[in-house]
């Protein structure tokens, strides 16, 4: 039989901080391997989101270095307005210390967790104290600590402080050692990747022990700073109602109001009439019974959507497209930026794109890149409402074939903007299923299936076309030496089928007896003007007509010749050579120009 | 016709394929050329010589894709090749072809079934046999044994053969070139074509050729050309009523199809080739369970190989759509040799005897 009392003794509270040293997997620091990407990513995204804040092109640096058998040292540097000194032991030695929890705009942070945890990630593992060094502009000096965390308070501990020189004359640089393993080498370098990809505007140099990778930026704009909102009323529940009602002095009209986005004189009266309140009531003297008709009125009424210019900031359909080329080369991308939507009075906006061809791996399913705030989700696709998404669209409509996924050398990217992105955990790794989200990614990837079927189609009339030229172009002359052998005929002339057949500019090179023999004809309705290449090991100095310039590279010869062919008009060159090599019609464009080599 | 006239007109209408091509290209127009589209689809019954030919249905292979340009350029080096063939008098064979072609080029053969159909192509257009162009095929003929005379012209001058007295235990091998063999008298009553050489063998043994006149031919699975031209030459000129006797499956069917009627492939020479007047002695279907003879279960290529043949214009008369609906029905079919199970005598003394009756043979 315990007693009560016994049991009081051993009850106490718990600081947050104790909390999550036992729960890191919460944060995404169950493993060794996920601890340094998660440390980077929420470095780096502190990072980006002070540049824009204040404005500043992002110039972010990040090293990991092993400094002996098990231990990393990861340094994460950048040119951002850099914090006050005063706050600098609370930014990265307190959890749940931010600047955006109580704000209501898209932010890559929020709540003043993640960079702190690695903070504590390093004390649990090493012992060694975190360094930080920041500076908030050319007339002050840097500030450099050493922190460490107190757990049984959450408060900072500050091992060391002093100022010094520093190079850089605004920006903040961390270093945080533990012990982890190089083993996610890859998924880190894809997260850099990808987060170059969706932030076109920052340069990212990477020093992964001791190899060097920059991501140059594309673009030389910042994006907008989203502003923060009034909530709106539709997305208020009980408590915080009664939080906000409670310190407000006004009527419950002026509150409405006041303190709500979208609600102007004549929706609040609506809502209080609803309500059966009097418009002239103090607002923080209303019981709970009222408040409670208040809400439900509040949702009852219609109301705008809340302003999603403001509170959002989409990439935008060419940025996005910019720095996936950057990145990736592909022969096809589309990207859409949705207009906003709502959920649960939460302003939200889909973006997404689709890449095809180029480099992308031909076998398997497709690349999916999932992004929320501007933030890559490295883990747990399976459990991600995007993947659920891309999973529900027919792509066999779109001529792709589809196991789940669609197949072929595709990526689909898809970023989810929104003031508060639905997680399905603290570690920030898959969006939960929210029926208006899905909605919008579905619609989005349909738009986008739609550009790529007609890419497709395309793409498979031009090789029609492309492979016809070849047959007629080099297959047909072929025809035409045979055929004239067996009748023990002259050689037929096959141009004027190709001129039937083709009308574009032809240029075909070969080579009998030792002559090589260079026939360019426009079978085209226009003049045309064009360059031709021919690199070879020929010198071709008894070419005619002569080459404008010749360019002697280690033995091999560029000759070049610059014409104007009228429609209709047929040219040839004859030199004395070997006819290896090369040849290429420039100036004109692909669609009308065909180019054989029937030396080949 | 002389050997001479025969390699003058071979010549001549082959070159006759590229002179179109090249007058073609001279006026402007891509290369192209017709044939008749060969599948089973374009099968028509020919009432004249009783035989299935190609129908109206034609394809024309034009050089506007790149597809159909090589198509026209390999047929061109083919005929290239066999044109100086003629010329130097020289000749060889299907496999011998397809290496040949490996200095083509771009025409070179991607695979032996290429160069195959493509000489059947060149057989239609110029309505000459590949034998005409000193094309040799790959396997001999098979062989044949009884109570019948012949002459064979051969390089080394002309042999004169019985072809029971003359000949040992494999019989008279059938020679590619069936016009160099003459028939010099018989004592024949019909020609009984089989399928395997172990039923060959059997009818030999126990000297069914003797018992009732009958010359043997060993089909050896789907009979060469040479075999079906013999076949054809027995029944035309000597007045020998033919019947082929086959396993009972529907693969065997088709063998018996290609004796009487042609084959899909060879549509075009079915007037030489095949014998309209070959009947279907068995193994039939409904002998399987008349005679209730080891059977193995039809597989599923089997089962898509009747159902085929249903739509086969080859087979839509009443008594194959009846004996292949029973066999699809009992899912069964049974070997020739099967008939063993009731002793080594029963197919010549009781099956062959009480068939060749019924069908008024004997």
């Amino acid at each position: 039989m315990v007693l009560a009392e016994d049991l009081a003794k051993q009850q106490r509270s718990i600081s947050i901080a104790e909390f999550f040293e036992k729960n890191k997997h919460l944060l995404g620091f169950d493993s060794p391997t996920r601890g340094i990407i998660t440390t980077i990513k929420e470095a780096v995204d502190n990072a980006l989101d002070a540049c824009e804040e204040s404005e500043v092109l992002p110039d972010i640096f990040v090293g990991i270095k092993r400094v002996d058998a098990e231990v990393y040292r990861i340094t994460v540097e950048d040119n951002g307005p850099g914090i006050v000194p005063e706050n600098v032991p609370l930014v990265f030695g307190k959890l749940l210390y931010g600047s955006r929890f109580h704000q209501i705009r898209q932010s890559r942070g929020q709540q003043g967790i993640g960079i702190s945890a690695a903070v504590l990630y390093a004390q649990l593992t090493t012992g060694i104290p975190t360094l930080v060094v920041s500076r908030t502009g050319a007339k002050a000096r840097a500030h450099r600590f050493e922190l460490m965390i107190k757990t049984e308070t959450n408060e900072p501990e500050i091992v060391s402080h002093e100022e010094i020189d520093w190079d850089r004359t605004h920006g903040t640089r961390i270093e945080i050692q533990f012990k982890s393993t190089l083993a996610a080498k890859k998924r880190l370098a894809d997260y850099l990747r990808l987060t170059a990809i969706v932030n076109p505007h920052a340069r990212i140099t990477a020093d992964i022990d001791g190899e060097v990778t920059t991501f140059e930026r594309v673009s030389g704009e910042v994006p907008p700073c989203p502003k923060p909102i009034l909530p709106h009323p539709h997305g208020i529940e009980f408590g915080a109602l009664k939080r906000i009602a409670a310190a407000s002095t006004g009527t419950v009209e002026e509150f409405l109001v006041g303190s709500f986005s979208r609600v102007g004189k004549k929706t609040a009266d609506e809502m209080i009439a609803l309500a059966k309140l009097k418009p002239s009531r103090k607002v923080n003297k209303l019981d709970a019974d009222e408040l409670k008709r208040l809400l439900e009125a509040m949702q009852a009424v219609k109301v705008p959507a809340p302003p999603a210019q403001q509170c959002l900031s989409p990439i935008g359909e060419d940025l996005i497209c910019r720095g996936l080329e950057k990145e990736i080369q592909l022969d096809f991308v589309k990207a859409r930026t949705r207009p906003s939507a709502v959920y649960g009075g939460h302003s939200f906006i889909i973006e997404a794109a689709i890449g095809y061809g180029g480099k992308v791996p031909p076998e398997g399913t497709a690349q999916l890149f999932r992004f929320a705030n501007r933030v890559p989700l490295l883990y747990q696709q399976g459990a991600c409402a995007i993947t659920n998404c891309v999973s529900q669209v027919n792509w066999k409509g779109y001529g792709l074939s589809q196991q789940g996924l669609p197949m072929g050398p595709m990526l689909i990217m898809v970023h989810v903007a929104s003031t508060n992105v639905p997680f399905t955990s603290e570690s920030k790794d898959a969006v939960a299923s929210i029926p208006e989200i899905e909605r919008e990614i579905v619609l989005v990837l349909q738009e986008l299936g739609r550009e790529l079927k007609t890419y497709l189609y395309r793409r498979d009339k031009t090789k029609q076309q492309d492979n016809r030229a070849r047959a007629i172009c080099s297959i047909i002359p072929d025809i035409a030496a045979k055929v004239s052998e067996i009748v023990e005929l002259p050689l037929v002339d096959t141009s004027p089928i190709e001129g039937k057949i083709m009308r574009k500019v032809v240029a075909k090179k070969r080579t009998v007896d030792g002559k090589v023999c260079i026939d360019v004809n426009n079978y085209t309705a226009k003049e045309v003007p064009l360059v031709l290449y021919n690199l070879s090991r020929d010198e071709a100095a008894d070419a005619v007509p002569r080459p404008d310039f010749v360019d002697n590279m280690d033995g091999e010869y560029n000759k070049v010749w610059r014409r104007t062919l009228g429609a209709g008009e047929a040219w040839q060159i004859v030199y004395t050579g070997s006819g290896d090599g090369s040849v290429d019609l420039r100036g004109v464009e692909d669609n009308v120009k065909v180019v054989v080599d029937l030396d080949v | 016709m002389s050997r001479e006239e025969m390699d003058a007109l071979a010549k001549e209408r082959l070159v006759g394929i590229a002179r179109g091509w090249y007058d073609q290209m001279r006026d402007g127009v891509v290369p192209y050329i017709r044939l008749p589209t060969r599948t089973k689809r374009n099968l028509a019954y020919d009432d004249e010589g009783e035989v299935w030919k190609y129908g109206e249905k034609e394809s024309t292979r034009a050089a506007t894709n790149e597809k159909g340009a090589v198509h026209i350029l390999k047929m061109a080096y083919l005929i290239g090749f066999l044109k100086q063939q003629l010329v130097e008098n020289r000749s060889s064979t299907l496999r011998e072809l397809y290496y040949i072609s490996e200095g083509w080029k771009k025409a070179k053969f991607t695979a032996q079934d290429e160069s195959n159909l493509l000489i059947e192509d060149l057989e239609i257009i110029t309505d000459v046999q590949r034998e005409a162009f000193h094309l040799r095929p790959e396997e001999d003929g098979a062989s044949l044994f009884g109570p019948l005379r012949i002459r064979e012209t051969t390089r080394r001058g002309v042999k004169e053969m019985h072809c029971q007295e003359d000949v040992g235990e494999a019989g008279y091998p059938i020679p590619n070139n069936v016009d160099n063999l003459d028939f010099v008298d018989h004592d024949a009553k019909f020609v009984i074509a089989i399928e395997t050489g172990g039923m060959y063998a059997r009818l030999m043994e126990n000297g069914f050729d003797e018992e009732y006149g009958a010359i043997l031919v060993h089909l050896k699975g789907q009979p060469a050309r040479s075999t079906r031209r013999v076949l054809r030459r027995l029944n035309d000129s000597l007045n020998l009523p033919v019947v082929v006797f086959t396993d009972g499956d529907p693969w065997s069917y088709r063998i018996y199809a290609s004796v009487a009627y042609g084959s899909i492939k060879s549509a075009h020479m079915s007037d030489i080739l095949a014998t309209p007047q070959a009947q279907f002695i068995g193994v039939q279907p409904s002998d399987i369970s008349d005679y209730n003879l080891p059977a193995d279960h039809l597989t599923e290529q089997d089962i898509n190989a009747l159902k085929a043949e249903l739509t086969d214009p080859r087979f839509a008369t009443d008594y194959w759509r009846t004996q292949i609906n029973l066999q699809l029905d009992m899912k069964l079919k049974s070997e020739q040799q099967a008939f063993a199970s009731r002793g080594l005598d029963f197919v010549t003394k009781e099956y062959l005897p009480k068939r060749l009756s019924e069908m008024g043979i004997i």
